[in-house]
C-alpha cells in the first residue's frame, strides 16, 4: 500500500513539483515556475536524497496508531473541498487597489521585481536573514562534536 | 481559461495528502516531504489567486515562501541528522522524551 523506500517517494514528490511548475505557466508566473524548478528540483529535493541515502534505512515503515485523527482530519477537508467544488455560483469579490504592479503589463519577472524591491524590501531583507540563520542552524546541529558533548 | 476553483480543488486535495502524510507516516523523512507537499498547495493557492485578481502580491508570497521552505530543509535534515546520531534510528515513535 504504502512505498516502502523514502527514495521513491521523493521522487514522486519530484514529478509533483515539476507539475506545479507546470502549472505556474499556464498561470503566467514564468519567473516563479523556472525557480521552483531550480530551489525545488535543484536544491531542496537533492537535500531530501542524500539525507535518505546518507542514512540508509532498511527498517519497514509502518503507519501510525493515530489513523483515526488522520481519518478525522481528512474526512473533515474532504467535506470542506466537497463544499468549495459545491459552490459554483459564488464569485469573489473583485479587489481594486491600483496602488500596486499590475501582473501582464509588463515582463512577469519585473513586475515581480518591481513590487520585491520597493513594497517588500524589508521582507526581502529579512528572508535573507532567516536563509542565514537556517544556515548556521544547520551546520551546528549536523557538527558532530557539540551533539556528542551535550548527550 | 481554467476556472479559479479548479485550481483550489488541486490544491485542497495536494494539502489533504500532504495533512494525512503528516499525521500517518512514521517516518521522520516522509513527514518532511508531506510537509513540502502542503506548503505547495498553499502556493498553488498563492499564484491562482493571484492571477484572478490580477495581482503581483500573492507571487511575491510565494517567493518569501520557498525560501521559508529552504531553510525549513537545512535545519529540519540536520535535526534528522542528530536525531539518527542519537538513537540510529528514524521511527517518531521511539522519540518520547517531551510525552509525559
Amino acid at each position: 500500500m504504502a512505498v516502502r523506500n523514502p527514495i521513491y517517494s521523493a521522487l514522486a514528490l519530484l514529478i509533483t513539483l515539476f507539475h506545479v511548475a507546470g502549472l505556474y505557466v499556464t498561470l503566467h508566473a514564468e519567473f516563479l515556475a523556472a525557480v521552483q524548478i531550480i530551489v525545488y528540483a535543484g536544491a531542496i529535493l537533492v537535500l531530501y536524497l542524500f539525507v535518505v541515502m546518507l542514512l540508509n534505512l532498511r527498517q519497514d515503515i509502518r503507519y501510525h496508531r493515530q489513523w483515526p485523527m488522520a481519518a478525522a482530519v481528512g474526512v473533515t477537508l474532504v467535506i470542506e473541498t466537497v463544499i468549495l467544488a459545491a459552490m459554483k455560483g459564488w464569485t469573489a469579490p473583485v479587489v481594486a487597489t491600483g496602488t500596486e504592479t499590475i501582473v501582464g503589463e509588463t515582463g512577469n519577472t519585473e513586475a515581480i521585481g518591481d513590487v520585491l524591491f520597493s513594497t517588500y524590501l524589508f521582507p526581502f531583507e529579512v528572508a535573507s536573514l532567516i536563509l542565514l540563520v537556517a544556515m548556521i542552524g544547520a551546520i551546528i546541529l549536523a557538527k558532530k562534536d557539540i551533539g556528542e558533548r551535550e548527550a | 481559461m481554467i476556472p479559479l476553483s479548479y485550481y483550489l480543488l488541486l490544491s485542497g486535495i495536494v494539502f489533504l495528502t500532504g495533512v494525512i502524510g503528516v499525521l500517518l507516516r512514521r517516518n521522520i523523512i516522509i513527514i518532511l516531504l508531506s510537509v513540502e507537499l502542503m506548503l505547495n498547495a498553499t502556493n498553488i493557492n498563492f499564484v491562482a489567486f493571484s492571477q484572478y485578481f490580477h495581482h503581483v502580491a500573492g507571487q511575491v508570497f510565494v517567493f518569501f515562501a520557498l525560501t521559508v521552505a529552504a531553510a525549513e530543509v537545512a535545519v529540519g535534515l540536520a535535526i534528522i541528522i542528530a536525531l539518527y546520531r542519537a538513537k540510529s534510528t528514524i521511527n517518531i515513535d521511539e522519540f518520547q522524551l517531551l510525552k509525559w
